[in-house]
């Protein structure tokens, strides 16, 4: 289902960039910048007005620059959750830094046949070609020889990026041709955009997101677990290929509006923030996408609305910042979120332990007696501090949590009277305390997975009928009702002597 | 693809260059054998981990597969299924090589062999068992989804069918591995220690579920490690260490003589296993 | 034969290059033994904020300012990539993907704001300016003796002995935590206190490195001269000398090669510090296919001469006490 809305995310984005464009303003003039990776600038008289003429994307070019790059963020997050939940995030780095020799390479094929070097397609595809190539180098590395996959990435991206280099001094020295255009693909270069450019950008998003669809499960069973792909009959490697295939064409497309060095934070950040608000991986690719075309719209926004703010530079921050957010307020895994629960439990088992101490003291005192309800005692809080590990303040503010929900009749200082509610709470969870024991000593060689656990709820976990014969095996007073609270298994220690 | 390529050259290679001059070489395996492993070496670099393995299962049993830790248990599952380069010999299910007959074999690896924290519930992980019946491109449908939830049900978690499945306990995870091959609808089932560090509730009801798929004719080759359960658990057992020490009806196997063979001088195990035995006997 | 058109600047140019070079492989080398080659991807980039902010505060080049400004950041990078990676429990190549992005586009975007106050190209920051160094010589008097030289020189000579002396006074506990940590810190060396050690020193190398091949480079003079050694010998002490060595080599021989290619090919120039990189990669790639032991045909070969059918050899197979009885 989510799989469907992020679809059709991305259709009436591409809808939307397309109907408004007709033929005429194909021939719109070209921005030209001496800095590639700045936005032109957006040259309104006021603040205020230049921020509405880029939020209702009045401007032909702030449209087309916005819609690709929201499309290039929605790409490289789709494809970014595979790449990130198959454990090759790094990969994704060495693909995008081997494609520059790639765009250099392909820049001199042109030129030798005559072209000016500059088609966006053709240099693309060299891209591609070079990147897949480093990846399938790093692979080869590793199987073959006796390096590990961080070394093999290491060597594979910084020797490609070098010779890259290498060959863009090269280009620079040629008479014929200048290599202005190729230096903007280590930065981005969304200010110079086209139409042409844009439609392959909404090619390769539609490409991606169709065999992200198409593919998903086969992906989502690769990224979980290879080997049991493999032993099913799943050609892991094709798949493999197919994928890195989506990935290079993503990333090949982001280095327009990112760059080369940064379109790496393109593909993962937006796919590891969306990790932390679900745990669907469908949820996942599509909040990942949603937030990577975000970032790539408030990126391009915020670069055209002041000076001196290189594109690519803010769509990776802006990624980055959704990422923090999302790491401490996610709802599923989120910093946040899992130290909530850790404190709720923590009070919980402050809670357990301070109604069974409370309950053990009436059992003492009530000499042999099963506690009654209406008995209404005051237990003194001096055995209760020698009973845990309990300060008095920490105790004061158990205590005092305690009476907020009603636990409690009264407590001052000195003592604490149990409520009818707190006295049925009390004895339910000593029993289960001493269910639990019980287990524990009765399966102590095959137990210890469980010690752990939570016995909050004990016939959850081990089952009526296991609990049933639990409760006769102790030694006191046995009673057919499963809610009576057992007798201890080991002698209980009087605490005010 | 590399890695691929070379097993099969060594696997087609290795039978005529390996039996030369053996006596017996080639024993008529039955077709109906669920799984013969001939002349079987395994190396890693340059270590052979298991060497000269010459095993033939019989249907519908659960066998267990024992010997100490580097012993090559899990290697020799992993031979078997063809995911590690075989140096020399052949493998075949139901007299066929492996590839023919993939269908026909369920694998439950170690727990270990994945990431719990993967974004998908205990149902998804289930339902992968089916994705070979499904085909390229379908996605999953209703009738996947429904013989995931009886497999789950199966094993007790059905409660769990939409928990994260980083949110089960070690053995929950176990059961649904053993769920998901459930799923395969498998002959024959190849299990990396499915009751290892498990509670006593799943290692119950996992016993229960190997039993009732004995009875209905499927074979279990199962890697165990605690000797204690060997007897009660297995007919059949195959003491492994690098080579197979000895193979056969567990009452004939599982003998100190062999334990000894197995084991060699680590005397923990040694003695305990003796207690096992003699429990055994009584 | 053409003639060789050598100049001073050529040697400075090649002597600054060799010491580059030689300073990166040296700490490159545990590194690549840590399998942690891919963090010095993060530290090199995440140093520009770090660069970035010290020229803008101090409005100058001056080197020690930058060094602190520029560790700090390298630090604070190991530090969070550690922390993301914990507490929020993200797995660790996909955190130093975007700890090391972030601190790049926001050095990125410090720099392009402070604009003509910074003396720092961003181009520079992506190929290195190796060829431009040599015009910026500065005099240094050493007691009786003045010295004029290249001031990216004596950075990296600084960068290269501060580096040997590390090596050599922690050489044992280098060789134990690299090997396995745990056991180090058993013994009672501090695994951690070495990992972040290393890391400043990458940090510090990087920085010096930075002017002379910028900052992708760099990854190119750590990790491939230790990870070409690494597959010819099993030896800690050998393989640190391979890789220099190794180093040395690639630095000088790239030099040359930009020398001489333009003679030979219709090119007018090619990058030294690129073609520095391209050269390290084919010795690599060598290396790869011919080590004695550890070249792809060397394996294949005892692989080969292993096969079990081999009767002699299968017979002979140690059945080694020690596996068996363990």
């Amino acid at each position: 289902m989510t799989r469907t809305i992020a679809t059709l995310l991305a259709l009436g984005l591409l809808i939307a960039g397309r109907s408004p464009s007709g033929a005429a303003e194909l021939e719109a003039p070209l921005p030209n910048s001496d800095n590639p990776a700045e936005f032109p600038p957006a040259a309104a008289p006021g603040f205020g007005e230049a921020l509405w003429e880029i939020l209702t994307l009045k401007n032909y070019n702030t449209r087309l620059v916005i819609l690709s790059t929201s499309l290039m963020g929605a790409a490289c997050g789709l494809i970014g959750g595979f790449l990130l939940l198959r454990k090759r995030s790094l990969m994704g780095d060495t693909l995008s830094h081997a494609t520059l020799p790639g765009i250099c390479l392909a820049f001199m094929f042109m030129v030798a046949l005559g072209g000016n070097g500059k088609n966006l397609s053709g240099l693309l595809l060299g891209a591609s070609l070079t990147g897949l190539l480093g990846c399938a180098s790093v692979l080869v590395i590793r199987q073959l020889t006796r390096l590990k996959d961080d070394a093999a990435m290491g060597i594979v991206l910084s020797v490609f990026y070098g010779l890259g280099i290498v060959l863009l001094s090269i280009i620079q020295g040629l008479p014929q041709a200048s290599a202005a255009g190729l230096q903007s693909f280590l930065y981005g270069k969304v200010a110079s955009i086209i139409f042409a450019d844009f439609i392959v950008i909404a090619l390769v998003t539609v490409a991606s997101i169709v065999g992200c669809v198409f593919l998903y499960k086969e992906f989502r069973m690769l990224c979980f677990d290879e080997v049991f792909a493999a032993t099913q009959g799943w050609p892991v490697h094709l798949l493999d290929i197919v994928m890195l295939t989506l990935v290079a064409a993503v990333t090949v497309v982001g280095l327009q509006a990112v760059g080369l060095i940064l379109v790496i934070a393109f593909l993962i950040t937006p796919a590891a923030a969306a990790r932390f608000w679900t745990h669907h991986l469908g949820a996942m690719l599509a909040i990942g996408a949603l937030i990577g075309s975000l970032s790539g719209w408030l990126g391009t926004v915020l670069s055209s609305l002041f000076p001196r703010l290189p594109a690519g530079a803010v769509i990776v921050l802006t990624a980055a910042f959704f990422f923090l957010i999302s790491m401490l307020f996610g709802p599923a895994k989120g910093v946040s979120i899992r130290l909530i629960r850790h404190r709720k439990l923590k009070r919980k088992i402050a809670k357990q332990h301070l109604l069974r101490a409370a309950y053990e003291w009436l059992e003492i005192h009530d000499a042999g007696q099963k506690p009654e309800p209406a008995d209404n005692r005051t237990i003194p809080l001096e055995s209760l501090l020698k009973a845990r590990s309990w300060t008095p303040r920490s105790l004061q503010r158990q205590l005092r949590s305690a009476y907020n929900h009603a636990l409690l009749e009264r407590y001052d200082s000195t003592g604490l009277v149990l409520s009818e509610a707190g006295f049925r709470q009390a004895a339910r969870a000593t029993r289960n305390h001493r269910l639990w024991e019980l287990y524990l000593i009765e399966n102590a060689a095959i137990a210890p997975s469980h010690v752990d656990r939570d016995a909050d709820t004990v016939e959850h976990i081990l089952g009526e009928a296991l609990t049933r014969e639990l409760v006769k095996l102790l030694p006191a007073r046995q009673s057919a009702s499963l809610d009576a609270v057992p007798g201890s298994p080991h002698p209980l220690k009087r605490n005010d002597d | 693809m590399i890695r691929l390529f070379r097993l099969d050259r060594a696997s087609r290679a290795a039978p005529y260059q390996n039996d030369v001059g053996r006596p017996g070489a080639f024993p008529e395996h039955s077709p109906a054998s669920p799984l013969s492993i001939h002349d079987l070496t395994v190396a890693y670099h340059r270590q052979p981990v298991i060497w000269d393995v010459d095993l033939e299962i019989p249907e519908g049993k659960l066998v267990g597969l024992i010997g100490p830790n580097g012993a090559g248990k899990s290697t020799l599952l992993k031979a078997c299924l063809e995911l590690v380069p075989v140096a020399s010999g052949l493998v075949r299910v139901y007299g066929q090589p492996y590839s023919k007959r993939r269908e026909l074999v369920g694998y439950v690896p170690q727990k270990e062999s994945v990431d719990w924290d993967f974004p998908a519930s205990t149902l998804d992980v289930v339902a992968m068992g089916g994705y070979h019946r499904l085909g390229w491109f379908r996605p999953v449908n209703k009738r996947c989804r429904a013989e995931s939830m009886q497999a789950l049900d199966r094993l007790g978690l059905s409660d769990l069918a939409h928990q994260q499945i980083g949110q089960l306990s070690g053995g929950q995870q176990q059961r649904a591995f053993l769920a998901r091959a459930l799923m395969q609808n498998a002959k024959l089932y190849l299990m990396d220690e499915p009751l290892a560090a498990v509670d006593a509730a799943t290692e119950t009801s996992i016993v229960e579920l190997l039993r009732e798929m004995k009875q209905r004719q499927k074979t279990c080759l199962i890697v165990h490690h605690d000797l204690a359960t060997v007897t009660d658990y297995f007919d059949w057992i195959i003491l492994l260490n690098m080579r197979v020490v000895a193979a056969g009806p567990t009452q004939e196997v599982f003998t100190q003589e062999n334990l000894r063979k197995t084991y060699g001088g680590n005397l923990t195990i040694l003695s305990a296993a003796a207690d096992a035995v003699q429990n055994a006997g009584e | 034969m053409t003639e060789l058109t050598w100049q001073t600047g050529d040697t400075w140019i090649v002597a600054t290059g060799v010491v580059c070079a030689m300073a990166c492989a040296l700490i490159g080398n545990f590194l690549v033994l840590r399998r942690m080659s891919m963090m010095s991807d993060t530290i090199s980039h995440a140093v520009l904020p770090g660069l970035a902010i010290t020229f803008i505060v101090t409005e100058s080049r001056a080197v020690v300012p930058m060094f602190v400004g520029a560790v700090l950041a390298g630090i604070l990078t190991t530090v969070l990539t550690q922390w993301i990676n914990r507490f929020g429990q993200v797995e660790r190549g996909a955190v130093m993907g975007i700890v090391f992005t972030t601190f790049f586009a926001a050095g990125l975007l410090l720099i392009e704001q402070a604009g003509d106050r910074v003396d720092l190209d961003p181009k520079c920051v992506l190929f290195g300016a190796l060829e431009l160094t040599a015009l910026d010589r500065i005099n240094l008097s050493l007691g009786p003796y003045e010295i004029t030289a290249p001031r990216a020189l004596i950075v990296l000579s600084f960068a290269l002995i501060l580096n040997l002396l590390f090596v050599a006074v922690c050489y044992k506990e280098l060789r134990i935590s690299s090997f396995d940590p745990e056991l180090a810190t058993t013994l009672g060396f501090n695994a951690q206190i070495m990992h972040y050690l290393l890391m400043v020193l990458v940090a510090v190398t990087a920085v010096a490195a930075f002017e002379a091949v910028g900052s992708i480079l760099v990854i190119a003079m750590l990790i491939v001269p230790g990870a070409t050694a690494y597959l010819l010998t099993d030896r800690l002490g050998v393989m640190i000398a391979a890789s220099m060595a190794i180093a040395a080599f690639c630095a000088a021989s790239g030099h040359l090669a930009t020398v001489v290619l333009p003679q030979w090919l219709p090119i007018k120039s090619v990058s030294t510090s690129g073609m520095m990189a391209t050269l390290a990669g084919l010795v690599f790639l060598v290396t790869a296919l011919f080590a004695p032991r550890h070249g792809v045909i060397a394996r294949r070969r005892t692989k080969l001469k292993r096969k079990p059918w081999n009767s002699e050899r299968k017979n002979s197979f140690p059945f080694d006490e020690k596996r068996t009885c363990a």
